[in-house]
């Protein structure tokens, strides 16, 4: 156990917003760039933003998901040091757990504290607004652990980074359609099933990305 | 328990080469073996069978004890300096003691050097040091000497006479004579 410490806190160094993987700010510049160009876009339309705004960031959030994928995974398995890590014994779905925490810490909740300026920028209602939270809340969990699955899968690959934003978008679709879904209903029931599908993902995620892995020291 | 390395039959294959076949391969405590053989043999495809992390076609392997390799990847975040990245694989190992590993690849001076800084030999310094603080019994050794100077190589080869002494054993790929006391292996003797 405190072998996933260990490996947690170097995960978290290397993900976290100045960690040496960098790249943990660009998912949130890319979503209040988005929340700031829609009006542009769309015209000043007061009635018109606020209805689908919600909606719009929703779409950017799972846009900023795909990126950080490029140096999930791929660096350390170049690296070696999943190797070195089960010359250890350390079970690839322990290293992988690990790995979907430290993810989803270091993206989901920079995304989630940007909901409240891009609110603001889109003229949000605090009803559309405690919906869009609540429903990134339970729809991040999700987003990683997919993003954790397409990494792994993609890290042995020369043109990953690409096609996997490719591969995310599609397995996205359900926590997109419960989550953004309540907006329009007006009501949680569609975020408690965006959770759900969450939790699955998330007990799902750490299994097969280490199949991927293994797969991937085999080629 | 003493340290033990064994393989039986082992055959491997890459793509569509079989590289070798029939391998058989003891490594009792106290030895050190040379595996030689001209580049593409499969000396680095034998070591990583041998740790596990590649299933052999045919053949099996038995082992006794912790085992470490050594190959030319680093395993250390190339951001990070040297230190913190040593660290975390000593922290990972329960070293107890993680100054004696640096001291005895003499980094200390490199500590506060990012990895990607580092030089050809004292990336393999760093990686030799990593593995000395994982304290494992079976040591599989890719290329050890290569970049290295000579009091390093020297140095090396004094460290792992005094692993076999205390019971380890070391098994070391070179394409070049490794200047110590050790049985050969050549590889391509086995190739089909």
């Amino acid at each position: 156990m405190s072998g996933f410490f260990t490996l947690l806190r170097r995960d978290l160094a290397l993900l976290l917003p100045g960690g040496s993987r960098g790249g943990a700010i660009l998912p949130l510049v890319f979503f209040l760039a988005v929340a700031m160009l829609y009006p542009f876009a769309v015209g000043p339309d007061a009635p018109l933003l606020a209805q689908t705004g919600g909606g719009v960031l929703w779409i950017a959030a799972l846009l900023a998901a795909i990126l950080p994928l490029d140096r999930l995974v791929a660096d350390d398995l170049a690296q070696g040091v999943f190797d070195q890590l089960a010359l250890r014994n350390i079970a690839e779905e322990t290293v992988m757990a690990s790995r979907l925490v430290a993810h989803w810490i270091a993206f989901a909740p920079l995304l989630l504290a940007a909901c409240l300026p891009a609110a603001a920028l889109l003229g949000l209602e605090s009803g559309t607004l405690r919906l869009l939270v609540l429903g990134l809340l339970a729809g991040t969990p999700g987003l990683a652990a997919i993003g954790l699955i397409v990494a792994s899968l993609m890290a042995g690959l020369r043109a990953g980074a690409a096609l996997g934003g490719l591969l995310l978008l599609p397995l996205a679709i359900p926590i997109l359609i419960f989550g953004a879904g309540s907006l329009a209903q007006g009501d949680a029931t569609g975020i408690a099933l965006a959770g759900a599908i969450s939790l699955a993902l998330c007990a799902l995620a750490p299994f097969a990305a280490a199949a991927s892995i293994r797969a991937a020291r085999e080629s | 328990m003493p340290a033990a390395l064994a393989a039986r039959n082992l055959a491997c294959r890459r793509g569509d080469r079989l590289l070798f076949t029939g391998l058989d391969l003891d490594l009792p405590a106290g030895t050190t073996l040379h595996v030689t053989g001209a580049n593409g043999t499969g000396k680095s495809s034998l070591l990583r069978i041998l740790a596990g992390l590649l299933r052999p076609v045919s053949g099996e392997v038995d082992r006794t004890g912790s085992l470490a390799l050594l190959d030319e990847r680093l395993a250390l975040d190339p951001e990070w300096p040297l230190g913190k990245a040593l660290s975390f694989w000593a922290r990972l190992d329960r070293c107890a003691a993680p100054d004696q590993p640096i001291a005895a690849m003499q980094l200390a001076p490199l500590l506060d050097i990012p990895v990607r800084y580092l030089s050809t030999g004292q990336r393999k310094r760093a990686a030799l040091a990593r593995l000395l603080g994982s304290s494992s019994d079976i040591w599989l050794l890719d290329e050890p000497f290569n970049g290295l100077d000579t009091d390093a190589c020297n140095a090396l080869r004094a460290i792992v006479q005094r692993h076999c002494e205390s019971g380890g054993n070391c098994l070391v790929a070179s394409h070049q004579p490794i200047g110590m006391e050790a049985d050969v292996l050549e590889i391509g003797a086995f190739a089909p």
